[in-house]
């Protein structure tokens, strides 16, 4: 199939301007603040770890002189957005000398795992629930699954963590409260008790996502399940005598998946946000975690490149969906975008 | 004489809905042989689109069909089961849907929506002879093979059309609804797809019931005419005799209201509206809208009786 | 187009609409708490050491209290009415924006048009609540943000989505035969907006509303959940997080944790039983007037 090119630059043109129009904001932020996160961070030495306050300013000064803050405006923005560029996200302030790279290095991989598979889960489980309650051949006893599922994905996912840690980890006591693994335990990947351990902690973090996904999944599939088989073709295909089965999956789901998988792409940042505050509830030690803590300390290279590095991550996806969906939906043709 | 393919005996089909029952179609009844042509005709809300669906048993929920029979090919299609009746679709009994432009799947190619029908009806064919079928199919239709491997959406409304004629036939039915086949179409395309219907069913034996409610579409194709109004059947006859002399006040009606070249700019409707499938007058249906109405009419049902061989009207003129 | 007559319209709609029926009961009852609690008990008594600490409900404490001393019934009414006023600030100011943006895009289009439909791309390709965290961490003192101020906040990203939805649906109106005839007829594109579109677009800005309010009070939750915004002032974010600083899993303290979540387990079921409600509303076609 010929891949028009015109199309394709036109999703990197977006995709750059998006990124750059991130990484502007990302940069202006900070210098639009009255707060000033080094002088904030001195103060907090000296309160908390007894430094001395003599010498506070040249040490401000040459800290300033270190990220590269004395320097004016323009360069700062030149050298930041070249650095960016390179996926140089800098040192954070915090927890110096360790660079932000390293900090989500560390991180995101913890934070991909659980929310990779609650998502994939939630989306599968969820769009066969609403892809069958919403066909009318099916049972009438499904439906019944649609009000609870509405009632989770009304409410946000890390609440629904909050009810979930206490009946089952706090009263039940089937689940651990926090973490990521037993701190007690060595940090081992190469033995299967950890593995389970890990396993084990990752799963109501998981289940949260997943219970609040599912609901929405199922809502929107079932609706267009209802659209659908009101269509035209649909009755044509019981007139062709075909078999339920088939009139189901390629006549019915076929069309309704390809919105769905769309919608997937543009839930993505929501998606991001949400685990966010679900790794906070559950202190997991995942990329959403490591960002409360550095609001906390206003740490703000480690705030803003974990902001942007999922900025950065979430419109590469949709990009990539933009790409694939023409080749699955016959109808769109690579001008039409 | 043979027995007629298709015999619909006192069929009714109503619609509950929270008001009480929509008689859409009530107590009608006709005959057709194989090979023949019948077209049936009615204003919107006559009953005829729900006669096409009935017949398919499509009929959904609030819809049922309340009685009657439908009785084709010696079998009673309102006895069957869905299973059944699902076989029945396509190989025995085929539709052709109206020229909307939706009827086929915007996402699988058109030579699998041909072959699809076939083989859920188990018939078996190797990769090769299902080429050729498809082919062979899409030439009758007169479409060109590479029609085979496009989608619905690079079509025109006319070669669509045709992809579902091509469709109906693929099992070779012995009879054929077309319910307004070419309405969404313009003049010129509509003729090519009433050209190919009725070559195909000359070639192929079919029997076809084409549903419209253009007279004048009617008088150009068929070989029998049904006349229906608010439900009920009016009249049935030859075409040429319906036309040459009609009998019913309705389908005096319609001829006349038809655009003669030489009236130009002569136009009659029918004055009135249809009434109510919900509580439809007492004694015939039409009598509210009929020039020739007199007091029997508002009082008893006329009955559908045979006045000619071929010929049957609902009218009390002619018991009269 | 009818929209039922009055009072008494609204009140069959009530009685066909359950769902709608139901969320509106919730949502008038949290507000009669919150509102009517908030004139009897003070504000005072949600502060910390106003109370003994860790205190199971009791007679005196009839919602309990938290680790600080906190009153927790004194806790949940004003931090309702702080969350809900949040809520109803950043909702309605993001509608108002919103509304004017899908007016104004919609109807004149042009290179307006397509700056703002780019900013709106982006920002839907964004993670809108972390752009809220960046925010609203980096504003000074962000421990002395008002009400006001934090709903305003908060509006910086509600306007989004109700422009891209208005712009729509101005976008499909704006072909349709009774706007044609307006036009024909000689009324100012001002005029038209006002007069002709506005009354169709009413149910459809009734949805957005509540959807942007129920956006506002999740976004106000999360930020506050993490810590960012007024941590003395009672609200139910707040709550949340001074409960996990305080680690009330651990101790146990059931009452602490349960009170939040069902206030706003009941705020979210509200909004959505009305958005189920309001469906009918807004979609004429699935609209079971005869």
């Amino acid at each position: 199939m010929r891949i028009p090119i015109g199309y394709v630059l036109k999703r990197v043109g977006f995709l750059i301007l998006v990124l750059w129009t991130a990484a502007t904001i990302n940069f202006l932020l900070p210098k639009l603040t009255p707060r000033d996160p080094v002088q904030e961070q001195v103060n907090l030495k000296i309160a908390t770890m007894g430094v001395s306050s003599e010498g506070a300013t040249e040490m401000v000064e040459s800290l300033k002189e270190l990220y590269g803050l004395d320097k004016p405006l323009w360069q700062q923005y030149t050298t930041y957005i070249w650095n960016t560029a390179r996926f140089d996200l800098g040192f954070s302030i915090a927890n110096y000398p360790k660079r932000v790279n390293e900090i989500i290095g560390e991180t995101i991989w913890w934070t991909l795992g659980f929310v990779l598979t609650a998502t994939v889960l939630a989306f599968i489980l969820g769009t066969v629930i609403g892809a069958l309650v919403g066909w009318s051949k099916t049972s009438k006893y499904l439906s019944w699954l649609m009000p609870p599922l509405a009632l989770f994905s009304a409410v946000p996912a890390f609440i629904l963590a909050l009810v979930l840690i206490y009946y089952l980890a706090f009263k039940a006591q089937w689940f651990p409260l926090r973490g990521g693994y037993d701190p007690l335990i060595d940090l081992d990947w190469s033995s299967w008790s950890f593995i389970l351990d890990v396993a084990h902690h990752a799963a109501l973090p998981a289940i949260s996502l997943l219970l609040v996904s599912i609901g929405g999944w199922s809502l929107t599939m079932r609706a267009m399940m209802v659209t659908v088989e009101g269509a035209d073709y649909i009755t044509f295909a019981e007139a062709k005598g075909l078999t339920g089965t088939r009139i189901f999956f390629q006549y019915a789901l076929r069309n309704t998946l390809l919105p769905q998988v769309t919608a997937l792409a543009m839930q993505l940042g929501f998606i991001v946000s949400g685990s966010t505050l679900v790794e906070n509830m559950f202190g997991y030690p995942g990329i959403g975690r490591r960002l409360g803590a550095a609001i906390t300390a206003f740490d703000y290279p480690v705030i803003y490149g974990i902001v942007f590095f999922l900025v950065v991550g979430i419109a590469l996806a949709t990009f990539l969906v933009d790409l694939i969906y023409p080749l699955l939906d016959p109808r769109i043709s690579y001008e039409g975008g | 004489m043979s027995e007629s393919l298709l015999q619909i005996k006192d069929l009714k089909v109503y619609y509950h809905v929270e008001a009480g029952a929509v008689q859409a179609v009530d107590d009608v009844s006709f005959t057709l042989d194989s090979g023949v042509k019948m077209g049936l005709v009615g204003e919107s809300g006559s009953g005829k689109s729900t006669m096409a669906l009935a017949m398919m048993r499509m009929i959904k929920p609030p819809g049922k069909i309340e009685g009657g029979q439908m009785i084709l090919g010696g079998t009673d299609l309102v006895g069957l089961t869905p299973e059944q009746m699902r076989q029945t679709r396509l190989s025995k009994l085929a539709m052709i849907p109206q020229g909307a432009m939706n009827s086929l799947n915007p996402v699988v190619t058109i030579e699998k929506q041909i072959l699809d029908g076939p083989l859920d009806h188990g018939v078996v064919m190797s990769k090769d002879e299902r080429a050729d079928r498809v082919i062979e199919l899409l030439e009758m239709v007169d479409l060109a093979p590479k029609v085979a491997k496009m989608f619905p959406h690079e079509l025109s409304g006319g070669m669509k059309q045709r992809v579902t004629v091509a469709q109906s036939i693929s099992m070779e039915p012995d009879m054929i609804i077309a319910d307004e086949p070419t309405s969404a179409l313009d003049v010129v395309i509509q003729r090519q797809v009433m050209e190919t219907i009725n070559r195909l069913q000359s070639e192929l034996g079919l029997a076809v019931i084409l549903i419209g409610h253009d007279m004048g579409l009617m008088a150009q194709s068929v070989d029998r005419l049904a006349v229906m109004y608010a439900g009920k059947m009016m009249e049935i006859g030859q075409t040429r005799a319906m036309f040459e002399e009609p009998l019913h006040p309705y389908t005096q009606l319609l001829i006349q209201s038809l655009p003669v070249l030489e009236n130009k700019g002569i136009f009659s409707g029918i004055p009135g509206i249809t009434p109510s499938l919900l509580n439809p007058p007492e004694g015939c249906v039409f009598h509210t809208r009929c020039p020739k109405a007199f007091d029997l009419c508002s009082a008893k049902t006329p009955a559908f009786i045979e006045v000619s061989p071929g010929r049957q009207v609902a009218c009390h003129l002619q018991t009269a | 187009m009818q929209r039922g007559q009055g009072f008494k319209g609204f009140l069959s709609y009530i009685r066909r609409n359950p769902a709608f029926g139901l969320g509106l009961f919730i949502l008038v009852a949290l507000l009669v708490f919150a509102g009517v609690g908030s004139l009897v008990v003070s504000e005072e008594d949600a502060q910390p050491l106003s109370a003994t600490p860790n205190s199971e409900p009791t007679g005196e404490y009839p919602f309990g209290t938290d680790s600080t001393g906190r009153n927790l019934l004194a806790q949940m009414i004003h931090g309702t009415r702080v969350t809900l006023s949040i809520g109803m600030i950043a909702g309605s100011v993001g509608l108002a924006i919103g509304t004017v943006l899908g007016f104004m895009t919609g109807y004149f289009g042009g290179i307006f048009d397509t700056i703002v439909k780019f900013i709106v791309d982006v920002l839907m390709t964004i993670p809108q609540f972390l752009l809220l965290v960046m925010i609203a961490s980096s504003v000074p003192e962000p421990d002395k943000l008002t009400i006001v101020q934090m709903g305003l906040i908060l509006s910086l990203i509600s306007w989004v989505r109700p422009t891209r939805a208005i712009r729509a649906q101005i976008l499909s109106m704006r072909e349709r035969a009774f706007v044609m005839m307006a036009k024909l007829s000689g009324m100012s594109g001002m005029e038209i907006i006002i007069k002709e579109m506005m009354p169709n677009l009413m149910p459809y800005l009734a949805i957005s509303l509540a959807t942007a309010v129920n956006g506002g009070v999740v976004s106000s939750l999360g930020l506050q959940t993490l810590g960012i915004g007024n941590l003395r002032r009672p609200s139910l974010g707040m709550t949340i997080y001074w409960l996990r600083y305080y680690n009330a899993f651990l101790q146990g303290y059931w009452w602490w944790i349960l009170e939040p979540v069902i206030v706003v387990v009941l705020i979210f079921a509200a909004f959505l039983l009305l958005s189920i409600g309001m469906d009918e509303f807004a979609n004429p076609r699935t609209r079971r007037t005869v």
